[in-house]
């Protein structure tokens, strides 16, 4: 049978408007195959479960550069597990302190991708960690 | 026979690198244009010293707006600075005048830039982390505490709140006692730039515009030393830009509000003189220097040519500049020290006539202050002792520099040939043709980093396994809370009927077409916040969504 392609959400929470890097990211995802949705800019961790559970997506992609990055993948997280749809993975990346990536993991974040990271790391991870679910 | 360069080429350059090859690099500017051994007078033919450069503070500008330039004024050493609760901030504004600062730079939080109080929904999380939490002229009333606003001049990075921060900042001059006539500063204001780059945004562009052209209306008749606008590149540029688009779009979007003005019916000369500019400094060092170069000498063009500007003033192009955040790596973040004093550098020999030095830990969060202290005396050794300023425009007639200049030139003119084509650049963005360029640029820079054909040092080439980590400035997790409370108790405080009579006057200058400036002071005098103001933006000029271009 063959395999369906992994649905990856790219998201950008919070106000800031930040974007190159989503953009860059999600370009990346898709050049390397997998099926990318990106939710554009200032969304709230409702609308991205939203978006997340209605594409049914194998992941979620967070790009935060706004500090806020413990209460929005926090909240993400939290709603995910409301939806019963926790077996989407997150993982992020932006501007974050490397103090709070330990929290983010211990919360349940599966990766974090710092400044400075290559494309090719980032589809790697998803390539070895991220599941088609059906 | 050959002469001149073909036969140095031929008879010297050609058979020393065929026995001795040169390093295998890529010779191209950041941007793309290709870059020669080496530039003679027969790469400039055809071009006129008058014509091209002429003299500083005379038409076209080239080498400066001003005839002594440094010699006359240092440029302002304005460090962009705002954290917290207004009073953090104040703390950090005090400081910064202290250490030698000659002007404030103002950073505002993501809830203040679009438009929502501390106390709403949408700022969990956000309050005073990349910027100040302002909600009321109260926190107005708390940033510039005890700081006379006849003595510095402010520049305010905000854009579609921006009339809201000009309203308080008028109306805490009037609570200080100072004329409007004397109070100098910036706000940036640059709608345009936002739906090409910055993303900051309530409504869509040409309602975005029109408040726009209120605040420049109601300034040039009414605080006449202030500038309503800063037409900003830097954006479009850490978006992923090359030095070129940031060029075009930028000057660009400046034409479009001088339209937009000129629809209005103001005369070009009445509001030109205070429109101003901000640039990105990125690594580059020569092609930076020709693009502050290349700006003044199309923006004075086009204003004479195009816009039948006669004033000097309307013609010549001041500019902030601010050192590349993209530019800094997480990777030992020391090395962005030298990075920012060399960008620094490129932003004077191009004349700035105002620089912000980031601070080495940007890239990891907000600066300490032992971090901005370095960026600033950056500048001050820059200034005090290199002997940068000491004449004007010292690289201008470098062969090299004159020739990117004009290649640089070309080649935004294109770009902005190509935007008229499409009826503006209001029509640009809406068929998203910059977002689109400049998600292009930035995917391409990011593959070339990828495949480490752009080197950064200390990411991909003379990495270091074992780093000493960065002692980073850390907000207090109480501080959203407080501000919030204080937020809802003034809020509490207020007479609710006097509020609400504000704000309907407001929809009504809104809906009416008549410039909100003079409403709004009055409505921030009575403590109608930036969140209930945002509201009625949004309630009459509807929500703009953005094309999803990636």
């Amino acid at each position: 049978m063959a395999e369906r392609k992994i649905r990856v959400v790219v998201a950008k929470p919070g106000l800031d408007g930040h974007d190159r890097g989503a953009k860059i990211v999600a370009r990346a995802l898709r050049d390397a195959g997998f099926e990318v949705i990106y939710t554009g800019l200032h969304q709230t961790p409702e609308q991205i479960v939203a978006t997340a559970v209605q594409e049914d997506a194998d992941a979620v992609g967070l790009s935060v550069l706004s500090g806020a990055h413990n209460y929005l993948f926090a909240r993400v997280l939290e709603l995910l597990r409301e939806k019963g749809a926790d077996d989407i993975a997150v993982f992020g990346g932006g501007i974050i302190p490397a103090e709070d990536i330990k929290g983010l993991k211990t919360m349940g974040v599966k990766e974090l991708f710092t400044p400075g990271t290559s494309t090719q790391d980032i589809i790697r991870f998803v390539r070895e960690n991220i599941r088609a679910t059906v | 026979m050959a002469e001149g360069k073909e036969r140095w080429e031929k008879e010297t350059y050609g058979p020393f690198v065929g026995g001795s090859p040169e390093r295998a690099v890529p010779y191209e500017s950041l941007s793309g244009i290709p870059i020669q051994p080496l530039y003679t007078p027969e790469d400039l033919t055809g071009w006129r010293y008058e014509d091209k450069l002429g003299y500083p503070g005379e038409f076209p500008y080239t080498r400066g707006p001003y005839p002594s330039m440094y010699r006359g004024k240092l440029w302002t050493m304005r460090m962009f600075a705002g954290f917290g609760r207004p009073k953090d901030t104040n703390v950090r504004f005090k400081y910064l005048l202290e250490q030698g600062q000659t002007g404030l730079s103002t950073a505002f939080d993501m809830p203040a830039l679009m438009g929502y109080d501390a106390d709403h929904a949408r700022a969990r999380g956000e309050v005073g982390r990349e910027g100040v939490s302002v909600s009321t002229l109260a926190d107005f009333e708390e940033l510039f505490r005890d700081i006379p606003l006849d003595r510095v001049t402010t520049s305010m990075t905000i854009n579609c709140t921006a009339s809201v921060a000009l309203a308080m900042y008028l109306a805490l001059a009037d609570k200080q006692g100072v004329p409007w006539d004397k109070i100098g500063g910036t706000m940036q204001n640059d709608m345009l730039k936002e739906f090409i780059a910055q993303k900051e945004w309530i409504s869509p562009p040409e309602s975005a515009v029109r408040i726009v052209v209120d605040t420049i209306e109601f300034c040039s008749q009414h605080v006449p030393k202030f500038n309503p606008v800063s037409i900003s590149g830097y954006h479009i540029r850490e978006a992923g830009s090359t030095a070129v688009q940031e060029l075009a779009f930028t000057l660009a979007d400046g034409f479009g509000y001088v339209e937009a003005c000129r629809k209005r019916g103001l005369d070009v000369d009445s509001f030109a003189p205070r429109l101003s500019f901000f640039f990105d400094i990125h690594n580059d060092f020569f092609e930076e220097i020709a693009k502050l170069r290349a700006a003044r000498r199309i923006w004075a063009t086009v204003m004479r040519e195009r816009f039948g500007a006669k004033k000097a003033e309307s013609m010549r192009l001041r500019t902030h500049t601010q050192t590349a955040g993209v530019s800094a790596t997480a990777q030992q973040p020391l090395n962005n020290i030298a990075r920012v004093a060399i960008q620094a550098l490129a932003a004077v020999l191009g004349g700035a006539q105002s620089l912000h030095t980031n601070s080495f830990d940007e890239v990891l969060a907000l600066p300490t202050e032992e971090a901005v202290t370095v960026a600033l005396r950056t500048q001050q050794i820059i200034a005090e002792e290199t002997g940068a300023p000491l004449t004007i425009d010292p690289l201008g007639g470098a062969y090299f520099l004159e020739r990117l200049t004009n290649q640089m030139e070309e080649q935004a003119m294109a770009y902005i040939r190509k935007i008229d084509g499409m009826g503006g650049i209001i029509r640009a963005i809406d068929s998203g043709y910059p977002q689109q360029e400049i998600a292009d640029a930035a995917y391409r820079y990011q593959l070339l980093d990828d495949r480490g054909e752009k080197i950064v040092v200390g990411v991909n080439k003379y990495v270091m396994v074992d780093e000493k980590p960065v002692e980073c400035l850390k907000l207090d997790e109480a501080m959203e809370r407080g501000q919030v409370e204080s937020v809802k108790a003034l809020k509490a405080s207020r007479d609710s009927a006097k509020v609400e009579k504000r704000l309907k006057q407001l929809a009504d200058a809104c809906r009416g077409g008549q410039n909100v400036m003079p409403v709004l002071v009055d409505a921030v005098k009575d403590y109608v916040s930036l969140g209930e103001i945002s509201d009625v933006y949004r309630q009459v000029f509807g929500l703009y969504r953005e094309p999803i271009i990636f």
